[in-house]
């Protein structure tokens, strides 16, 4: 058997085009998507800095690089103010956050999680990340266009509301663009990941046998593959209003600088709806993968199995299905029927229900553990911490009458920041250093990564923490210039201040993981197969993976968390066939 | 070739797995495009009981007829790819190359039906921005064209490659059958909607 794996790598060495450039396999696709999203989290928080640094000292000249990139006085201009933020979040969600969870993740551990070779369809799952390509290709023109051209580049949010976003500047129809592409990557690589994880799981290795992260990925996908090509009609819509003059958004009466747009009958309305119907269950798609990994990552750092494996499996079910039926609490404000606006409030506080049993299940894990406090551990439990902060200002938010005051404040940012920078990146940093000895056969150095952990987890909270008081004070989000509210914000300039300068410090930090990867991908540490004693399949297989990952299909006899068995060695891999049934499998 | 080592012992269990792999790829992908669809009825559903009058209007301007006409050639171009891919896998391979042929030659009479059908409204003044109800009907109409064109494409293609089908392995004529199906379906729907209701 082996000898013939042998033959199989041995023969035909690809070329360097085939290996780095246009490769089908998927744990080099994975690192190009995690490459790739790492590049635009730099621009991102670039972008977003900009932003804070106006918010910190309105109208001030940005230090150093302000007149480079604005000209005249160096100070943000107030007309480009909106297309900063709403770049910031559109990239950070369809550029970083998504593609790091799934791309990079999804691809690189799937196949390896089923103990299998490959993606079931590895061209299909090239052609995703090159259209993902193509989407950085049409955003990198859309940010230069913005920052390049004198005349106005508003942008509508990462929301792109109609009316604004159908007669908003050039910028906006690339970026829309640009969104076709990566909802078209994301479908593809959807059907590539159900398609694997339903069909080529390795002998033994049942449903209930899928590590979290799996699980994850599968419900993910599902919810990819089901809303993400109602957000793509929505965008072409929207492209066509904008390019053809077709109507559907635009309502009568409308008039832009005193012009009368000459449209009638469209319905602005009907975009939100359509919109957040995709991009609620899309903020599930920004954090499922990571609970996923960090509930791994728990598990392996408690030494102790996940508590209540299957509860986990069906929270995220649950979260998935009910993610489809509470799009409208972000609309409460917007004049919608009341009656339907109470209808959403119960279902999104049911929400909470199945997010607080995996909470709970996760300190449970945690729970008399013997836990190893090393980077990937620290991040994941940062991730629990944060996720609940983030977690409760969103049971404030779903009540419809508490969301009127808070929405379109800074509260909502202070919210969505702590579940998805402090949720799910704090699990990406987690996974990045837990898995990197599997993608680079090296160890990332552990010093550096609690360095990096703590200036983050710092930084974050005292970044991100104030802009709830802000933002319960009213100080509203996408605005240039607050100087109207003086009266009521004026005393709270110090805490935009602090905000300010906490982010940039935030940024810095992010210094410390980049030197640390780079650093270690060539003067690591060499990693041994199994360097953190943990069960998944993928601990098996030398460091870096294998071309083909395994030799010999594996087979599995048990689940993924058999931790704290005893006799010594405290763990039990997947493949390991048991004669003491370990404690953990009692039904 | 890369996928050429020693997982593939069993030939035969591979081939059928393969294949079970590739239909559920299909399956999942043609969900993905029911959603796409359901976007725009939705839309269209919306803006409808929003401007009713549009619609009544609009309905009147469409020729039901035709529409009707090419109702027929889709189902009928159905059945011939039904037709075609039980041939192949009774091994027949002559007879499943003039089903696809046929059903290829059914889905561009659909199409040529469409370009009557657009160019009589283009003489009439009738463009997509005309009214909302004309976007709508541009919109969801000209997206099912474009599926029947890819179906299309994908039938020569077949056809191209026709000798490489046979009873143990006509993956892809199923899948692209399956799809035709879909393109199928949606016209089902729309027509309906867009024409008569
Ligand atoms: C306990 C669970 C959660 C509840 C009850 C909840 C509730 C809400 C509500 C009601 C809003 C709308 C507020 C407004 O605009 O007035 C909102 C906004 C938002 N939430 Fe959550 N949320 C929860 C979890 C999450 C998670 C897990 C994520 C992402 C990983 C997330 C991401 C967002 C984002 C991005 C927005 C802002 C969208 C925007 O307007 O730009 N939320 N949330
Ligand atoms: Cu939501």
């Amino acid at each position: 058997m082996s000898t013939e794996g042998h033959a199989g790598s041995a023969h035909a060495e690809p070329s360097f085009f085939r290996k780095y450039i246009w490769s089908t396999n998927h744990k080099t696709i994975g690192k190009q998507f995690l490459f790739t999203s790492f590049i635009f989290l730099g621009v991102a928080g670039f972008l977003i800095l900009l932003v804070r640094w106006n918010l910190a000292h309105p109208g001030e000249p940005v230090p150093l690089i302000g007149k480079l990139l604005f000209g005249g006085s160096g100070a943000v201009p107030p007309e480009k103010f909106i297309f900063l933020t709403s770049m910031h979040g559109t990239l950070m969600i369809f550029f970083v956050i998504i593609p790091i969870l799934v791309g990079a993740f999804g691809n690189f551990l799937i196949p390896l999680h089923v103990g299998t070779h490959d993606m079931a369809f590895p061209t299909l799952n090239a052609l995703s990340y090159w259209l993902f390509w193509g989407a950085c290709i049409l955003i990198v023109i859309g940010i230069v266009m913005g920052f390049a051209s004198p005349q106005d580049q508003d942008m509508a949010g990462w929301t792109l509301y109609p009316p604004l976003s159908a007669y908003a500047g050039p910028v906006m129809t690339w970026v829309l663009l640009a969104m076709i592409f990566v909802g078209f990557s994301s479908i593809l690589g959807a059907v590539n990941y159900l398609t694997t994880i339903a069909k080529m799981r390795a002998p033994g290795l049942s449903w209930f046998r899928l590590p979290l992260t799996t699980w994850a990925q599968f419900i993910t996908a599902v919810l990819q593959l089901l809303a993400t090509p109602v957000l793509a009609a929505a965008l072409t819509m929207l492209t066509f209003e904008r390019v053809l003059g077709m109507n559907f958004f635009t309502p009568g009466g409308l008039e832009l600088s005193g012009q009368p747009v000459g449209h009638s009958g469209g319905v602005p309305l009907l975009w939100q709806h359509i919109f957040w119907f995709y991009s609620h269950p899309a903020v599930y798609i920004l954090v499922l993968p990571a609970m996923g990994m960090a509930s791994d990552l728990l598990s392996v750092g408690a030494r102790k199995a996940i508590f209540g494996y299957k509860a986990m499996v069906l929270s995220i079910c649950a979260i998935a299905g009910l993610g489809f039926v509470v799009w409208a609490h972000h609309m409460f404000v917007s004049g919608m029927n009341p009656y339907l606006g109470m209808g959403f409030m119960i279902s999104t506080m049911l929400i909470a229900l199945p997010s607080s049993i995996k909470v709970f299940n996760w300190l449970g894990t945690l729970w008399r553990g013997q836990i190893r406090f090393d980077t990937p551990t620290l991040n994941a439990i940062s991730f629990v911490a944060m996720f609940v902060i983030g977690g409760l200002s969103g049971i404030y938010m779903a009540a419809t009458p508490v969301d009127i005051h808070l929405h379109d404040t800074y509260y909502i940012v202070a919210h969505f920041h702590y579940v998805v920078f402090g949720g799910s990146l704090f699990a990406v940093f987690g996974a990045v250093f837990f898995w990197f000895p599997k993608m680079f056969g090296r160890m990332m150095n552990e010093t550096l990564g609690k360095i990096h952990w703590f200036l983050s987890f710092f930084f974050f909270n005292s970044a991100f923490f104030i802009m709830h008081v802000v933002g319960l004070a009213g100080h509203p989000r996408r605005y240039a210039s607050i100087a109207f509210l003086e009266q009521t914000l004026g005393h709270m300039q110090w805490m935009n201040r602090m905000i300010t300068y906490s982010a940039i410090c935030l940024g810095l930090a992010q210094l410390v993981l980049i030197f640390n990867f780079f650093w270690s991908v060539f003067k690591g540490k060499k990693a041994e197969p199994n360097p953190w004693q943990a069960n998944t399949l993928e601990w098996t297989v030398p460091s870096p993976a294998p071309e083909h990952n395994y030799h010999v299909v594996p087979t599995v006899h048990h689940g993924p968390y058999e931790y704290g068995a005893g006799n010594g060695k405290d763990w039990m891999s997947q493949v390991e066939s048991a004669g003491a049934a370990p404690s953990s499998e009692r039904h | 070739m890369s996928e050429a080592h020693a997982m593939t012992a069993h030939g035969a269990d591979d081939r059928i797995e393969a294949f079970e792999r590739a239909r559920l790829g299909m399956w999942l992908f043609l969900a993905s495009e029911v959603m796409f669809f359901a976007g725009f009825i939705g839309a269209y559903v919306v803006l409808r009981m929003a401007n009713p009058h549009l619609a009544v209007a609009g309905q009147k301007e469409l020729n039901w007829v035709l529409a009707a006409l090419n109702t027929a050639v889709l189902i009928c171009s159905s059945l011939t790819m039904v037709l075609g891919v039980n041939a192949i896998s009774k091994g027949d391979r002559a007879k499943c190359r003039n089903m696809v042929l046929l059903t290829a030659l059914l889905g561009s009479a659909f199409l040529v039906v469409k370009f009557f059908e657009y160019s009589g409204k283009f003489a009439h003044g009738i463009y997509p921005n005309t009214s909302t109800f004309f976007s709508c009907y541009f919109l969801m109409t000209g997206f099912h064209g474009l599926h029947v064109l890819g179906g299309i494409i994908a039938l020569l293609l077949l056809l191209l490659g026709i000798k490489h089908y046979g009873p143990e392995r006509y993956t892809k004529v199923e899948n692209v059958g399956l799809y035709w199906h879909f393109v199928d379906i949606v016209w089902i729907f729309l027509f309906p909607i867009v024409y008569l209701l």
